[in-house]
């Protein structure tokens, strides 16, 4: 009887979990088949749109109209230059807050949380203004320093909690074996510390890949990345949706590879210390 | 020896002086994601031959982002863009705040005389054109012929509001997925306040009176909004509190609305056999005008190129603006992909052309329905603004989408027409005393 409950309860729970999973997933599966469907199928009601005939037109169009590659090589620079200068900072910063806390760690780590608060068109202007001055509007590093400094919180925050996870005692087991700070970094944390850095640092790639407002508003031609190739397919006269679709799908793509790749890395560091 | 290596070095000088000469010098281009803008992208080798030394880089973006971006780098003399896409509801106002540069010594044969004069009009400041028009449009009716006749009805060629009406209670046959009329809904000042601001125009309507007071409380915009209702209740499509221009050009492509009353533009897209499921069966009409009221909306729109004034290359610049928008622009598209599709609405001598007159049957309309615009008079009422389908003021971005979104709730149904004008009027008033216009 027990069984049966059990059995009945792991269906429902996994009826619901396909609903919830294919209920998110379905606006970027219905991008892809528009992006395969000419302007006037796209348009059509959905019975009709998936009877119609395929065809690669759409990306065609795209991919003659604008330069994906430069698009694609400018948000590669700025999602992994950002990751990497932001895990510089970060993993020294979330090592002291984790193993030698202050009097003030928690208020600095909610300060750091605090400045993510703040809308950002509320500082758009003033942010221009020192863009235009210093020379880096329209700049990969300009640009590089931003989405590093807006993701910055969130990394120092993720790799702090893990962080937090690792017992003191193994470190202290490491030194009465005579381990010194070099050793005991490079062969006894870095070691455990890796899942929760590779999952910080795939989600820092991902938000950073994401990032529509800053990358919009700062760039013209030169570095302006996947997302400005994206909005550049939205027509107020005249229709678009599968050509914008083909563009939103190969903008997309490459992050969704990589995640479907690093899907167990990131769930792994993102649900660790979730249950204890 | 050393005379020859001086000679060497000589020709080494002059060599690079000839290469400096030819440097390239880059502009960038801000566009929008219309079909004439994308055309234009593709014929860039015309450019290229007669100004091989200047290198176009485009930026083309949503329009909304578009006008986000070039307003904030205009402003803020940013320096980003060399060549801007702006609307005539733009260039007055930044051209009088001196952010454009004006365009006085265009070349003769540019033929400025020959540009649309309410379109040149509403370009200029003091008579000094800031930007130079790629392409324009007006509003006018576009129906279904076949069902209107076999509902039994003639649409004339200036119809009134009442007949506009009645024509959409015959075409209507909602068992067959029919509605008489389409109209935009979605909240906007470009979206359902360009529609209703110049159906109110129409009405006899105004947005404000000489002294800048709103004028929701006037039993023109009482009507005007009241009749807007009804037709979109009574005969319009499901859901159209969120429908634009493109959703309602999707709608009538499918053969789905009886009417559409919007931009010109429209028709070029209605008629494309290739999208339109519709394409021979549409007719034109003017926009209509309520009984007794001369005026039929006055609705103008235009998409320009202007030069910011902090650009780094304003004759490079130039040279692109004038090419863009000139007679032989016009001539090279036509040659290369037919006359249908050649920007239209800037210049008289296109519809003076007998091929294209031939082979667009709502050229002649459209060219009528411009010349009737009259910007700096929209309204039969005297008005202190300039305007068509939106008031030339820096305010009225914010001011016509609040508004909207109260016309588009009650369209939703969330409110009735008397609520939606007293909304908008307290609004209206609210943010006119806080910009300093009333006292």
């Amino acid at each position: 009887m027990a069984r049966a409950v059990t059995n009945r309860r792991k269906a429902i729970i996994t009826v619901a979990a396909w609903a919830v999973g294919i209920a998110i997933f379905f606006p970027i599966l219905w991008i892809v088949i528009l992006s395969f469907k000419t302007e006037g199928d796209a348009i059509r009601s959905p019975l009709e749109v998936l009877t119609s005939t395929w065809s690669l037109i759409s990306y065609e169009t795209v991919l003659e109209r604008s330069n994906y590659f430069r698009h694609f090589w400018n948000s590669v620079i700025l999602s992994l230059g950002s990751t990497v200068i932001g895990l510089i900072i970060a993993v020294p910063a979330a090592w002291a807050m984790a193993f030698v806390p202050g009097k003030h760690t928690k208020d600095v780590l909610m300060w750091m949380l605090s400045t993510k608060m703040l809308p950002p068109v509320g500082v758009l202007v003033p942010m221009y203004l020192i863009f235009r001055d210093l020379g880096l509007l329209d700049s990969r590093v300009g640009l590089v320093f931003v989405l590093t400094m807006i993701n910055l919180p969130i990394i120092i925050w993720m790799l702090y909690t893990y962080f937090r996870e690792i017992p003191g005692e193994i470190l202290e087991a490491a030194r009465m074996d005579g381990a010194s700070l070099r050793d005991e970094i490079i062969y006894v944390l870095t070691p455990m510390a890796v899942p929760g850095i590779a999952s910080t640092l795939l989600l820092n790639i991902i938000l950073a890949w994401n990032e529509a407002f800053w990358t919009l508003n700062l760039t013209a031609a030169k570095a302006a990345p996947l997302t400005a190739f994206i909005a550049s397919y939205s027509s107020p006269e005249g229709l678009f949706y599968a050509k914008l679709s083909a563009a939103s799908t190969m903008a997309i793509a490459p992050i969704l590879i990589m995640g479907w790749f690093s899907q167990k890395q990131l769930v792994r560091g993102l649900t660790f210390g979730a249950v204890k | 020896m050393s005379t020859s290596i001086r000679a060497l070095m000589g020709a080494c000088a002059v060599g690079a002086l000839a290469t400096a000469a030819v440097a390239e010098t880059t502009i960038t281009v801000a566009t929008v994601n219309n079909g004439d803008m994308i055309r234009m992208q593709g014929m860039m080798d015309g450019f290229n031959a007669l100004h091989p030394d200047i290198k176009v880089e485009w930026v083309t973006l949503e329009e909304n982002v578009l006008r986000q971006r070039v307003t904030q780098d205009v402003a803020t003399n940013g320096g980003q863009f060399d060549v801007m896409t702006i609307g005539n509801y733009e260039v007055p106002i930044w051209g009088e705040r001196g952010w454009l540069v004006p365009l006085t010594d265009l070349p003769d044969d540019y033929d400025v005389d020959d540009l649309i004069p309410s379109i040149r009009s509403a370009l200029s400041v003091d008579d000094t054109l800031y930007a130079l028009p790629f392409y324009g449009e007006s509003a006018f009716v576009m129906y279904r012929t076949d069902l209107a006749e076999a509902a039994g009805i003639d649409i004339p060629d200036q119809p009134t509001w009442t007949q506009i009406k009645d024509a959409a209670e015959k075409m209507t046959d909602k068992d067959a997925g029919v509605y008489g009329i389409c109209l935009r809904g979605k909240p906007g000042w470009g979206e359902n306040m360009a529609f209703i601001s110049a159906m109110a125009n129409s009405y006899g309507a105004r947005w404000f009176d000489m002294d800048w007071q709103p004028q929701f409380d006037s039993p023109e915009w009482q009507a005007a909004f009241t009749d807007y209702l009804e037709l979109m209740t009574n005969y319009g499509p499901p859901g159209a509190s969120s429908n634009g221009f493109n959703e309602n050009l999707s709608l009538f492509q499918q053969g789905k609305c009886g009417m559409w009353i919007d931009a010109t533009v429209a028709a070029g897209f209605v008629t494309d056999p290739e999208e339109s499921m519709v394409a021979d069966k549409v007719g034109y009409a003017v926009f209509p005008n309520k009984e007794g009221v001369d005026n039929h909306g006055n609705w103008l729109w235009s998409w320009n190129l202007g030069i910011p004034q902090s650009t780094d290359a304003p004759e490079a610049a130039k040279a692109f603006v004038t090419w863009a928008t000139s007679k032989e622009y016009t001539q090279t598209v036509a040659e290369a992909q037919g006359w249908r599709a050649a920007p239209p609405g800037t210049r008289t001598s296109l519809y003076e052309n007998e091929t294209y007159v031939s082979e667009a049957p709502f050229a002649k309309l459209t060219k009528e329905t411009m010349d009737a615009a009259t910007p700096e008079k929209p309204s039969v009422q005297d008005v202190p603004y300039v305007g068509a389908q939106f008031v030339s003021i820096p305010e009225f971005q914010g001011i016509g989408t609040a508004v909207g979104q109260q016309f588009s709730a009650a369209l939703a149904g969330q409110m009735d027409a008397d609520a939606a004008l007293k909304n908008a009027q307290q609004l209206t008033q609210r943010e006119m005393m806080k910009a300093g216009y009333i006292k």
